[in-house]
C-alpha cells in the first residue's frame, strides 16, 4: 500500500515516570494531543508501524555498534528500565519480521542497514507506545539509529536512511505508519537535565516543519552540542521522518519545554499525500 | 582508564537479570571479569554514581544503574553533582568530548 501516517513526538522517560511532578495544566495539554495524534493514527488504519527511535543501550553496545539498524522479531519485550521507575508495565509487542524482513531487504539496496531478531524496547519506544497504541496490538517494526556513541553518522546519510525506508515502505502492500521518537535540545540523564534550548528547538521545527533537507542537514555535530546538548543528536530521528516524507510539509500540534520532563515536549505531523 | 568495561559491566547490570543475580550474590568474581581499575571497581560495587558520572560514563547506561539501585531522581542528579564537586571535570567519554 504505501505510508499512511507520519509523525514525531517526544520520548523521554520523565513523561510518564515524573508525570506527577509536571505543571498540571501543561502536562494534560500536551497528553491531550498524545492523544489525538493516537485518534490520527487510529484513523489511517495501519498494518504496522515503523517507529524509529534512538540508541539507549538497551540493546546495542560499543563492542558491535550499527549506525542503523532494523528489527526483525516476532515480537519484543519492554520496557528495560525499572516499571516502577517508568511507570509502564512490561509487556510484550508483537512484530511482523516477514515485512521486517521485506523492508530490510529493499532498505539494502540504497542505505546500509543492520538487523537484529531480538530486541528490547526501552522509554525511546515504550513511552510513545504508551500513549499511541496503549492495547500494544499493533505490530511495531523498530528502527534505530545511534545517537549516543560517536562517532554518529552524518545528517546526510540520515537523510538518505528515510528516503530508502520511504521507498521500502511504499512497495510493500501493507499500510504502514511511521513515528519518529526523540528530543529536540536536552540534556538528559546529565547534571543539566531540565535545561531546554527553546529557541534553538523552534527553529529546528521551523525546519522540520518546512521540511527544508538543506537547512535541516546543516547541523554539524559540535554546533548540536554546544546549543542543544548530547541529547539533541537525536534529531536523526525526526530527520529520518522528514526525509520519508521529501516533498511534504509538517504540522506542530504541541511544543512545551517542560524542564521535569528533561525536554521540550513536542508532537507534529507531516501532511502525507 | 577503562571506561569501555565500566560502561560494558553497567550495561550488562541494566538489561541482563543473570549478570545482576551474579553481581548481587558473587560481585568480586563478577566485576573481576571486566578489565576494571580498582577506583572503577569501586565506584561500581559501592555504587558511587558521582564518581562513575566523573569517569565518564552515559547518563542513559547510569541513569538506569542508578534507579536499579534505588536512587530517586533529585537523588541521582544530587549524585552527579557531588561527583563534580568531589572529583572534578568529567575525565572522558561523551562528555568531556571536544568537538572540531
Amino acid at each position: 500500500m504505501a505510508l499512511v501516517f507520519a509523525g514525531v513526538c517526544s520520548h523521554a522517560p520523565g513523561i510518564t515516570g515524573r508525570a506527577e511532578r509536571a505543571d498540571p495544566a501543561l502536562r494534560d495539554a500536551f497528553y491531550a494531543q498524545f492523544d489525538a495524534m493516537r485518534a490520527a493514527l487510529e484513523e489511517s488504519r495501519p498494518d504496522a508501524l515503523l517507529l524509529v527511535a534512538a540508541e539507549h543501550f538497551a540493546n546495542f553496545f560499543m563492542d558491535n555498534m550499527p549506525s542503523l539498524a532494523l528489527g526483525m522479531a516476532e515480537s519484543y519485550e519492554g520496557p528495560i528500565e525499572d516499571e516502577a521507575w517508568l511507570k509502564i508495565n512490561r509487556v510484550r509487542i508483537p512484530g511482523d519480521p516477514e515485512l521486517s524482513k521485506r523492508l530490510i531487504e529493499r532498505v539494502m539496496s540504497r542505505s546500509d542497514v543492520a538487523y537484529a531478531q531480538e530486541w528490547k524496547f526501552d522509554h525511546g519506544v515504550m513511552v510513545p507506545l504508551h500513549f499511541l497504541t496503549p492495547r500494544y496490538d499493533l505490530p511495531v517494526i523498530p528502527a534505530n539509529i545511534n545517537c549516543q556513541g560517536p562517532p554518529l553518522i552524518p545528517l546526510h546519510r540520515v537523510w538518505k536512511f528515510g528516503r530508502a525506508l520511504r521507498e521500502a515502505i511504499d512497495e510493500a502492500p501493507e499500510r504502514i505508519a511511521l513515528i519518529g521518537t526523540g528530543g529536540i535540545s536536552h540534556w538528559p540523564a546529565t547534571p543539566d537535565s531540565g535545561m531546554i534550548n527553546e529557541a534553538w528547538d523552534r527553529e529546528f521545527l521551523k525546519r522540520w516543519c518546512a521540511n527544508d533537507r538543506k537547512a535541516l542537514c546543516s547541523y554539524s555535530d559540535a554546533e548540536t552540542y554546544r546549543d542543544a546538548g548530547q541529547g539533541g543528536f537525536e534529531i536523526r530521528t525526526f530527520l529520518t521522518v522528514a526525509a520519508a516524507c521529501e516533498g511534504a510539509t509538517g504540522r506542530l500540534w504541541f511544543y512545551a519545554p517542560i524542564p521535569i520532563f528533561a525536554v521540550g515536549c513536542t508532537i507534529a505531523t507531516m501532511e502525507i499525500s | 582508564m577503562s571506561l569501555y568495561y565500566v560502561q560494558k559491566a553497567l550495561y550488562q547490570l541494566n538489561r541482563d537479570p543473570r549478570a545482576k543475580l551474579r553481581f548481587e550474590s558473587e560481585r568480586d568474581a563478577w566485576l573481576s571479569e571486566y578489565e576494571l581499575t580498582d577506583e572503577e571497581r569501586r565506584a561500581i560495587s559501592e555504587p558511587d554514581i558521582g564518581l562513575l558520572y566523573v569517569l565518564g560514563v552515559n547518563g542513559q547506561i547510569l541513569m538506569h544503574y542508578a534507579a536499579m539501585c534505588g536512587y530517586e531522581w533529585n537523588a541521582y542528579l544530587d549524585a552527579m553533582r557531588q561527583g563534580l564537586r568531589e572529583h572534578g571535570p568529567v575525565r572522558e567519554g561523551l562528555y568531556a568530548t571536544v568537538w572540531e
